[in-house]
């Protein structure tokens, strides 16, 4: 372990004792923050209990859909875009401005369409993920050499075949970067409409919590969720950094 | 040239939305989806009325505060951690992984703290705002060629003096970028904010009309803000750019 991971591992558990203590000596009310022992430890509880399981297989289910969906579709996506560039010219306001606009907002009214089921969580999630998709996609198809694609065609590889043996093995350090702000955005989408309005789902749950002011079980499943993001994007950040180096290379 | 091309693609992109929006429409029913016209009859005569107004004024207010805090906050860390090397090093992983996860997950953390009112919502809006600012402030003064600051140093110049016509001037560009991206998600964050146990403001006014069955109003809402965001983003990709070709 480095000096610098070692202040970064201090100043974290400070922070977290520093919260700890707070509440155990009565600064922080009971009923706006429980410490985060006891958090752990609602945490422990509620997860032997079973009583979250069919929420987490629900929850983790659409979000592995959602992200499956975004990044095959974004792929396929930015495959048929960066063909046509007079199309990709064409898309570059809309590509330039997705992010900035509240897509989110949409949530309801697909609601109003496809009624209260998974079915609008799965495509504002879709929505938000597979744009970050097609532009990593575009950007790494790029970056793929000239060389590979006169391979191709020397050996009369039909589109298909050039796109997955050549351009998606080449472009890949790229799509990375696209994969995990799908894995992001997605998750964060499937969290936020299951909060905001849904039949289930751990984002309904801490909503539910919430509105019981059962305090325990709502950090309990607001640790949960933490710890999953974390852990998830702890992962992809470590890919990421291993890929960077080929990236750097410049070779695929 | 190249302006009137990217016009006429706006435009065209526009057109297949409204293709789109119409088939959708055809596919949904009146009822789940209107179709762009009577929404567009229905935006002109709600967007004058009182009550949108008042709403919307909640709104403005609301994302006022937010991005007001969310940009003091984050220029304040962004520039702390970007002079001070240590600091940095040892934040930037934990911004990081703070920026990546689902913040409407301690909405209720929030809410408790601050309460239902306007604050909740503001303080949730920052909350989305201030990573970003940090984050590209700090990447802004970190990319600052060291020379800059040792002149500053050899004019004796004070740490403001140093921070106000070394520091910020140099990373102006990139800060800005942190600006604009900040000001995109503390809309998101206000609006999420008005979306869950709200009484007032445009994401109350789509959640109010889809339990009431109007999609009218929520297609209404929901083009206003697109329409904000969409002007505001360009204004400011505009400024940033213009930013960019000075240095």
């Amino acid at each position: 372990m480095t000096r610098v991971g070692l202040i970064r591992i201090a100043v974290i558990v400070a922070m977290i004792g520093a919260l700890e203590l707070a509440c155990r000596l009565g600064f922080i009310n009971h009923q706006t923050i429980i410490a985060p022992s006891e958090m752990a430890s609602a945490l422990a509880s509620l997860l032997a209990s079973g009583a979250i399981n069919a929420d987490i297989a629900r929850t983790l289910g659409v979000v592995v859909i959602v992200i499956v969906l975004a990044v095959v579709l974004g792929f396929a996506a930015g495959l048929v875009i960066h063909a046509l560039p007079r199309v990709r010219e064409a898309l570059d306001p809309l590509f330039a401005t997705y992010y900035a606009v509240p897509i989110f907002i949409f949530y309801p009214v697909l609601i109003a369409i496809f009624g209260l089921s998974p079915i609008p969580i799965l495509l504002i999630g879709v929505a938000t993920a597979i744009v970050a998709m097609i532009i990593a996609t575009l950007n790494g198809l790029d970056r793929v050499p000239r060389v590979l694609t006169k391979v191709a065609r020397v050996h009369r590889l039909g589109r298909v075949a050039t796109a997955m043996t050549l351009q998606l093995p080449a472009a890949a350090p790229y799509l990375l970067t696209g994969v995990k702000l799908s894995v992001s955005y997605g998750f964060i989408a499937v969290i936020a409409a299951e909060f905001i309005l849904s039949p289930a789902g751990l984002g309904r749950d801490i909503a539910d919590a919430y509105a019981d002011f059962d305090n325990r079980r709502m950090y309990a499943l607001i640790l949960f969720l933490l710890i999953i993001a974390t852990i998830v994007n702890a992962f992809l950040h470590a890919l990421d950094m291993r890929w960077a180096e080929r990236r750097a290379g410049g070779r695929p | 040239m190249t302006a009137t091309r990217r016009a006429t693609d706006t435009l065209v992109i526009l057109i297949v939305l409204l293709a789109v929006w119409q088939i959708l429409h055809r596919i949904a029913g009146a009822t789940a989806l209107p179709a762009p016209l009577p929404t567009m009859a229905y935006l002109m005569h709600t967007v004058p009325s009182a009550r949108f107004a008042a709403n919307a004024a909640t709104t403005a207010l609301e994302f006022a505060f937010a991005l007001l805090l969310a940009y003091a906050i984050g220029l304040a860390i962004g520039i702390w951690m970007g002079a001070h090397r240590l600091s940095g090093v040892v934040g930037e992983p934990i911004l990081v992984a703070l920026y990546s996860l689902p913040k409407i997950t301690l909405y209720p953390v929030v809410l408790l703290i601050f309460g239902l009112g306007i604050s909740g919502k503001v303080a949730f809006g920052a909350m989305h705002g201030i990573l970003p600012v940090a984050l590209l402030t700090m990447g802004a003064i970190r990319a600052i060629p060291p020379v800059y600051l040792r002149s500053a140093r050899t004019l004796h110049l004070s740490p403001w003096q140093t921070i106000a016509t070394v520091l910020l001037p140099a990373a102006l560009p990139e800060v800005f970028t942190g600006l604009r991206i900040g000001f995109t998600v503390t809309l998101l964050g206000v609006l999420l904010g008005e979306m869950f146990a709200s009484k007032q403001g445009l994401g109350y006014m789509i959640m109010n009309a889809m339990s009431l069955a109007q999609s009218e109003e929520m297609m209404t809402v929901a083009i206003v803000l697109f329409a904000f965001a969409a002007i505001a983003n360009g204004l400011l990709l505009w400024i940033e750019h213009r930013l960019h070709r000075r240095v």
